[in-house]
This record gives C-alpha cells, sequence and structure tokens, in this order.
C-alpha cells in the first residue's frame, strides 16, 4: 500500500482537523496475490500510456490556445483536411491499442486459470453477509459485519477497521492455490478484496469461480461490489492467510465449535438463556432489517414490536422464520442458523420491546417444526 | 425584419396563454418546453446528488437511511439520463434541426407535441414515487439506475410497476422523437444540401436516431419481461424459475451501451459546430467526423458485456468485448484530433460557448482515456463497481455531455431570443463550474483506486479525504448552476440585440435568419451551393 503525504493548503488544514481520517492512497495497491500483480502491471503500463498520450494531445491542444488567439493570428489559416496526418492519427493509435491488448490478453488467461487448485471455498452471497463453506471439510458459517452500529451513527469513535470488519473470519493457508465458488441465495452481490485482484459476482442460479495464492501472512479486507439492497455498503469480507499449521489448528477449532454448538440443540433452555442468546443473535441476523429495537423501516421492513406474527399464532411465527416469505425480503433462516439460535431468536421477539407474550420457544420444537 | 413579421402573420395562428404550450405544434415552442423540462430536472436530480454527497461528506450515517440513499443514487442517475441530458438534446435538435437544414419546421410536428408531453407524465410519476417516499409511504425505485434483476424483481419494491410505466413513456416518448428527426432530416432538407453537405450537428443527430430507434425498444422489452416476472408469474430473470438473472444484464446493456453514445453523439455535433466558428476557421476532416460518429454508433452495438466483465463470461467473451471496446478509441481520438486541428493556427477568441468546448475537449478526453482503461478486462476486474468508474462516467456525462449542453445554450441563445447573454456572468459560470466539476470527480479516481466501491451510503475510514473533497466541490457546482439560470433568464427578458450572425464570421443556415428566429424558420427554403 503506498500511503502519500496529505496534500498542502486549505484542504489540509480543513481535513487534519478531523480525527476520522487515516492514511489514503492514491493508487491502485500491487496486493498479494500475482493476480493482483497482473491486474496493478497492466493498469501502470495502460495508465502511463494515457498519461503520454494526454501530455502530447493537451500540449498542442494548449500551445494552439496559447498562440493562436485572434489577437496573436488575426488572419486564420485556411485548411481543413491533411491525409497524411488523418492517416498518422489513425494508424498510431491502432498501434498503441495493440501494444496494450498483448500484455492483458496474456495477463487474463493466466488470472482465469482455475485448474489445479489445492482446495475450495464456497462463498454465498445472502442481503447482507457472506456464507462460507469449506468444500469436502464440514466447516461452513456465516460472516457477518461487526462493527458496532452505535458506530455508524456516530454515537461512538469509529475503530480502525470501521466497516472493514466481521465477527467470522475467513482462514485460507498460505502458499495453496484456493478456488472461491460463487453463488447467491437472492439477489446478485459480488466478492471483492482488492489485495487479491478477486471480483467476482455472486449470482442465483449460477456458479463462478476464482483463485488466490496467497504467499504472505495477513489479514485482508474487502466489501461487496454490487448494488444488493439497503445494506449493500455494510457487508465486509475479511480474509486471514495462515501458515498451513496454523490453518489446519482453526479448521479444528471450527469444527469442534460446530460440534458443539449442533449439540446446544438438544437440551432444554431456560428462559434466561433464549432471550440472552436471543438478543445476540437477533442484532446478527435480523436486526439489518427489522432494526435493533424491532421497529423495522416503514413500508420496506416491517416492525416485530407488536406485529401480529411476532406476538400472534405461534406456529405461524415458526414457519415464516424458518421458511421465509416468498417474494420478498424475508429470507428463509431455517437453512442459514441453527435449532438454537432460531428458538432464541424467536423467543427474543416474542418477548423483546415489549411483545411480552410470555412464550418460550424451545430447539426442539424448531427441529420438529422444520 | 418587418417584412418578415408581416409574410408571417397570415398564416401564423398560435394560440396564446397556456394553450400555446400545451397544443404546440411549433419546433421552437417544443424544443424550448424540452430545455426547461431538462433543466428543471437538472435542478432536481443536482438536489438529489448534493443530499448523496452531504451523506458521504463524512463517515458515519448522518443524514439518510441507506435503504433512502439508495433511492437517492437510483433517481439521481435515472432522472439526469432521461430526464436531462436526452431531452436537453432533443431540446436543442427540435430549435436547430429546422433552421440549419433550412426547413420551416419539423416534418411531424403533431408527433412532436405527443413526444413531448409524455415526458412530465412519466417524470410525474417517478417523482410521485419519491415523493410517497419522502412522506412515508412507500419506497421508490432502489436498485440503481441499471436496475438489475433479481434485485429489481423479486426484490423491488411496489414503486418498481410505476417506474416501469415510466420508463414505457420515456421509451415511446423517445422513439417519436427519433422518427421526427430521421423524417425531418430526410424530407427537408434545403435544396443543394446533400448528406455530406450537412452541419455535422445535423449529421450525429441523424445517426442518433437510429441508435434510440434501435434500442429504446430494447429498455421497452426487458423492462416489459420484469412487468410480468413481477406480476404475471414468468420467470425470465429469476433462477429460481428456470430463467437467467445474468440474461436480464445482456438485454439492459445492449439498449444501455448505445444509450451512452445517444447521449455523447450530439454532443460530438455541438462541439464540431462551436470550435470552427471562434476558431474563425473551417472544421477540419468533416467526412473522417461523419464517418468516425458512424464508426463508434456501430460499434457501440457490439461492445455491451464490457460492463459485465466480473459476471464471470467465458475468457473468449472478455477478450472480444475487450478488443471491441479498445477499437472505440480510434474513432473517439480522430474526433478529439480534428478538434485541435480545427483550432490550429486559427483566429481564436474566448467566449463562454467556446470555454465550455474547450473544457469539453480537455475533460472529455479525460473520461474517453478512464473508458480505455476500464475496457482492459485484467484491470477492470480492480476497477469495476467503485468510484473509478462512477469518475469515468461523470466526466463523460456532466463534463462531456452536460457541458456540451451548456455550450450550446450560450451558443445559441442569442439566436433564441434576439438578446446576447451576459459575457461576464457566463464566464463566472463557466469557471466556477468547470473548477468545481473536477474537485468533485477527480478525487473520485482516487478513491476507487483504492478501493472505494459505489454506491455505498458509509465507507471506511481511508476513503475520507477524497470523499470530503468532492462533496465540497459537488455544493459548489451545483449552486454555480443557479448563475446559469439566471444568465438565461436575464438573457429571454433582454439584453444586447443579437445580429443575425451571433458571432463574427459564424457559418450556417440558423445564422443567416435574422435573430430571434422567425416562428416558422425557413418558408421559402434557401438554396445551399
Amino acid at each position: 500500500m503506498r500511503a502519500v503525504n496529505r496534500p498542502l493548503g486549505l484542504a489540509c488544514l480543513l481535513l487534519a482537523s478531523n480525527p476520522t481520517f487515516a492514511d489514503y492512497q492514491l493508487n491502485l495497491a500491487p496486493g498479494v496475490t500475482s493476480t493482483s500483480q497482473n491486474s496493478y502491471d497492466i493498469h501502470q503500463i495502460v495508465m502511463w500510456i494515457c498519461v503520454v498520450i494526454g501530455i502530447v494531445v493537451y500540449g498542442v491542444m494548449t500551445y494552439s490556445i496559447l498562440n493562436h488567439t485572434k489577437a496573436k493570428n488575426p488572419n486564420p489559416a485556411k485548411f481543413d483536411d491533411n491525409l497524411t496526418i488523418e492517416i498518422l492519427w489513425t494508424v498510431i493509435p491502432v498501434l498503441i491499442l495493440i501494444g496494450m491488448a498483448i500484455p492483458a490478453t496474456s495477463a487474463l488467461l493466466a488470472m482465469e486459470d482455475t485448474s489445479n487448485s489445492d482446495m475450495s471455498i464456497k462463498v454465498t452471497g445472502y442481503q447482507w453477509k457472506w456464507h462460507y463453506d469449506y468444500v469436502g471439510e464440514d466447516v461452513s458459517f456465516f460472516s457477518n459485519l461487526s462493527t458496532p452500529m452505535d458506530q455508524i451513527k456516530d454515537k461512538e469513535t469509529k475503530g480502525e477497521n470501521y466497516l472493514l470488519e466481521v465477527d467470522n473470519t475467513i482462514v485460507i493457508p498460505t502458499g495453496k492455490k484456493v478456488r472461491f465458488l460463487f453463488t447467491s441465495n437472492d439477489v446478485i452481490h459480488a466478492w471483492w478484496v482488492p489485495a487479491f485482484g478477486v471480483k467476482k459476482d455472486a449470482i442465483p442460479g449460477y456458479i463462478n469461480e476464482s483463485w488466490a495464492r496467497v504467499d504472505e501472512p495477513g489479514i485482508y479486507r474487502g466489501q461487496c461490489a454490487e448494488l444488493c439492497g439497503a445494506n449493500h455498503g455494510f457487508m465486509p469480507i475479511v480474509v486471514e492467510a495462515k501458515s498451513e499449521e496454523d490453518y489446519l489448528a482453526w479448521l479444528n477449532e471450527k469444527k469442534t465449535a460446530q460440534a458443539a454448538a449442533a449439540e446446544s440443540g438438544n437440551k432444554t433452555w431456560t428462559m434466561d438463556e433464549l432471550m440472552a442468546h436471543g438478543e445476540t443473535a437477533y442484532i446478527t441476523s435480523c436486526a439489518a432489517c427489522h432494526q435493533a429495537a424491532g421497529e423495522g423501516i416503514p413500508n420496506v421492513f416491517p416492525a416485530l414490536k407488536g406485529s401480529a406474527i411476532a406476538i400472534g399464532d405461534i406456529t405461524k411465527h415458526i414457519d415464516v422464520v424458518i421458511n421465509g416469505v416468498a417474494n420478498t425480503g424475508m429470507q428463509a433462516f431455517g437453512p442459514q442458523l441453527n435449532d438454537a439460535d432460531l428458538a432464541a431468536i424467536i423467543t427474543y421477539e416474542r418477548n423483546a420491546w415489549g411483545n411480552s407474550t410470555g412464550d418460550m420457544v424451545q430447539p426442539s420444537d424448531v427441529k420438529a417444526a422444520r | 425584419m418587418n417584412a418578415v413579421v408581416e409574410e408571417h402573420h397570415d398564416h401564423d395562428h398560435k394560440p396564446t396563454g397556456l394553450g400555446r404550450w400545451l397544443f404546440s405544434t411549433n419546433h421552437k415552442d417544443i424544443g424550448s418546453m424540452y430545455l426547461w423540462f431538462s433543466f428543471t430536472m437538472f435542478f432536481i436530480g443536482g438536489a438529489l446528488a448534493l443530499l448523496i454527497r452531504a451523506e458521504l461528506f463524512q463517515p458515519g450515517m448522518q443524514i439518510v437511511e441507506p435503504e433512502f440513499f439508495n433511492q437517492l443514487t437510483t433517481l439521481h442517475g435515472l432522472i439526469m439520463v432521461f430526464g436531462v441530458i436526452m431531452p436537453a438534446f432533443v431540446g436543442l435538435a427540435n430549435w436547430q434541426l429546422p433552421m440549419m437544414i433550412g426547413a420551416p419546421d419539423m416534418a411531424l410536428p403533431r408527433m412532436n407535441n405527443w413526444s413531448f408531453w409524455l415526458l412530465p407524465g412519466a417524470f410525474g410519476m417517478l417523482l410521485a414515487s419519491l415523493v410517497m417516499s419522502i412522506m412515508g409511504l412507500g419506497s421508490a425505485p432502489n436498485f440503481g439506475w441499471t436496475f438489475y434483476a433479481p434485485l429489481s424483481t423479486t426484490y423491488g419494491p411496489d414503486s418498481t410497476d410505476y417506474f416501469i410505466f415510466s420508463v414505457h413513456l420515456m421509451g415511446i416518448s423517445s422513439v417519436m422523437g427519433a422518427i421526427n428527426v430521421i423524417a425531418t432530416i430526410m424530407n427537408m432538407r434545403a435544396p443543394g444540401m446533400t448528406y455530406m453537405k450537412m452541419p455535422i450537428f445535423v449529421w450525429t443527430w441523424f445517426i442518433t436516431a437510429y441508435l434510440l430507434i434501435a434500442v429504446m425498444p430494447v429498455l421497452a422489452g426487458v423492462v416489459t419481461m420484469m412487468l410480468t416476472d413481477r406480476n404475471f408469474g414468468t420467470s425470465f430473470f429469476s433462477a429460481a424459475g428456470g430463467g437467467d438473472p445474468v440474461m436480464f444484464q445482456h438485454i439492459f446493456w445492449f439498449f444501455g451501451h448505445p444509450e451512452v453514445y445517444i447521449m455523447i453523439l450530439p454532443a460530438f455535433g455541438i462541439i464540431s459546430s462551436i470550435v470552427p466558428t471562434f476558431s474563425r476557421k473551417p472544421l477540419f476532416g468533416y467526412s473522417s467526423m461523419v464517418y468516425a460518429t458512424a464508426s463508434i454508433a456501430f460499434l457501440s452495438f457490439i461492445v455491451w458485456a464490457h460492463h459485465m466483465f466480473t459476471t464471470g463470461m467465458p475468457v473468449a467473451g472478455e477478450l472480444f468485448f475487450m478488443y471491441a471496446t479498445m477499437l472505440i478509441a480510434i474513432p473517439t481520438g480522430v474526433k478529439v484530433f480534428n478538434w485541435i486541428s480545427t483550432m490550429w493556427r486559427g483566429s481564436l477568441t474566448f467566449e463562454t460557448p467556446m470555454l465550455f468546448a474547450i473544457a469539453f475537449i480537455f475533460l472529455f478526453t479525460m473520461g474517453g482515456f478512464t473508458g480505455l482503461m476500464l475496457c482492459i478486462v485484467p484491470a477492470d476486474f480492480q476497477y469495476h463497481d467503485t468510484y473509478f468508474v462512477v469518475a469515468h462516467f461523470h466526466y463523460v456525462l456532466v463534463t462531456g455531455a452536460a457541458f456540451s449542453i451548456m455550450a450550446a445554450v450560450y451558443f445559441w441563445l442569442p439566436k433564441w431570443t434576439g438578446n446576447m447573454y451576459d459575457e461576464k456572468l457566463g464566464k463566472l459560470h463557466f469557471w466556477l463550474t468547470t473548477i468545481s466539476a473536477n474537485v468533485l470527480f477527480f478525487p473520485m479516481h482516487f478513491v476507487g483506486l483504492a478501493g472505494m466501491p459505489r454506491r455505498i451510503p458509509d465507507y471506511a475510514l481511508q476513503f475520507a479525504e477524497f470523499n470530503q473533497i468532492a462533496s465540497i466541490g459537488a455544493f459548489v457546482f451545483g449552486f454555480s448552476q443557479l448563475i446559469f439560470l439566471y444568465v438565461v433568464i436575464k438573457c429571454v427578458r433582454g439584453g444586447k440585440k443579437a445580429t443575425g450572425e451571433v458571432w463574427e464570421g459564424a457559418k450556417g443556415l440558423e445564422f443567416e435568419l435574422p435573430s430571434p428566429a422567425p416562428f416558422h424558420s425557413y418558408t421559402t427554403p434557401p438554396e445551399v451551393k
């Protein structure tokens, strides 16, 4: 990353007074994969060619503006064509373009070669989070924005990785060719990590692929790059590259944690446990639309506070959460969350914000309703 | 002058008051209505842009909700494309084409009336959804001006159906306008004006009209498919029903790319009229200008998928669309070189229209460079859907298309009103506009390259500086346009009388008419040698 000194002058005074500013960059960064390096190299070539052409074209024009004014040249020339120069300025650009096309083509062919990968991760876009599935490893999880609402609403100082931090980071091993498979559960999203040079649309009904081999351990951040609805700006991507050893340890840890979570669906929970877990799970999975206090957004996302479903028939409520509502933004959460999460969320929705139904939903109820 | 007025008195039955405008079949009145409509929409679309820039002034959500932010970007885009640039060019065509080819009026005056009056209906409906959204009655379209499925179909708000009908009306209006332009140019040229003697503005509009007729029905088709997907159970774009969301993008961009040239070819025509006038030299390379325009129009049909490089196209497809797009640089370059050669060894003066034309050549070329960069697939993977793209198309559309419209208004306003505009204020408007446009759009290149996606209501901290600079530029740009409004109104109301020629040595049939031009332009066709 190329940090550049702050510009001088008025703008500097104005900007430096604001503490929320971090270092900025002016140009594309070369990134950490061969793909991003390819993008960067081609970008540099084309940009500098454009700069040179620009200097020539603007130079000639500026010369003319300065010297061929009515004051300095009261008698204009009469010419209105010149075949030689017209052929020249058609042929020379063609040659320049060929010069650009050759490296661009070879870079593209290298970038699009997803063969011989060492492992695959299936990435599914959801409104507004990412789901990662380590193909063949039985490890899968959602990754949600973890920046607190209070930072977004300016009630708290913004952290260093404001809007670029998640609850569950994906981990990849260094030195391995990792193939990513992209699809979507709802609308089109795009998975983009600038440092990898990987930007690919996640499209419902399609599986796209891309790949990255990262040699440098580190944390790499990106964002959704295709408008996907209200919280498009709030579904970041965080990838951590670790040595293979550390990666395998992480994978085992994930497997153990997932088994424990599945186990939690078999016990009977108390009201306090359900409410406490429900609040956390609700904030993660539901608050983006229905809002933290269940008030929704008028005419876009229905309120849950006092809603017919949240204080009405409990079977209907469970059904809506598990199966979603067709042709609306309400997703089917059955396949996304485990029984304990769902039970806790439904219990929370029926008892929070003055929805005092006193109802308790156990994981076993959810299991039975699936 | 008196003779002209009396001669016209007999068959000049224009109604007065509201009727003059509602029932108008006169190319000048209709042209004025188009231009005022466009001007009004410019301020509405601009107000939305200022709200966007106000929200983006610093990180965090301060002014609007993310949901409403998406409505702002969507309507800003739709209004600026369909409500500002396109109607302004149609307005200019209405005013200028009959005068430039020596005709009394457009060929199909009643259709002309209808094609204008569909627009207030279309935009009334679109804006009604925004008003309802502000009143808390529902969401306005919130899926971006490109309205990709399934965000706009399965997940679109109820107002999407309003939007669809509105787009249908705009499409009908544009196609009728285009038919009228073609009929006028083909049938009503003065004796002796062969195709290769037509002014370049006429040529560029002639070609633009064909583009409109070719692609507006495609747009109508895609929104109709959306309509049936949303309401009648079809699944054109729904993967769950066997449809294909990517097909939406192919159809949309098959319209959308020629649309880009619809918004720039008439601008080329305007610049090609202004530069020779203030260089006091004939246009360099007239015939190459015509061929370049035609080549761009042809190429515009075979480059659409360069908007879709990240959708997972086969490599062969990516290569084809990259090479085809690169080719566009050649005719576009020819045009820029021709303009510069026109200025070369001329006798330049820098009245406001010329200033805008020169700024156009500089800044449109900037947009052309970034366009060339964007078509290079390996680099596009990093640029796609970032602020780099936003910078690119604002250079092309604001400092390109919109600047050409401003140049045209300053250039022909004396002909339309009979009065010279206030040159001092015009220059003030020019400098404020040009400087602020660059303060506004240039930093977007940097944040885009640094990784800021477009269409986000809030952003990470490293993008803060340039967003703040851009927002400051935006407000200066926006408020500077009030000067433009004032200059136009002042000029309409009075001012130094303009001669028929208006500008020293101005060429073209429109400058052989008195200023203001008579209501029925050329009642007897002039002889063109």
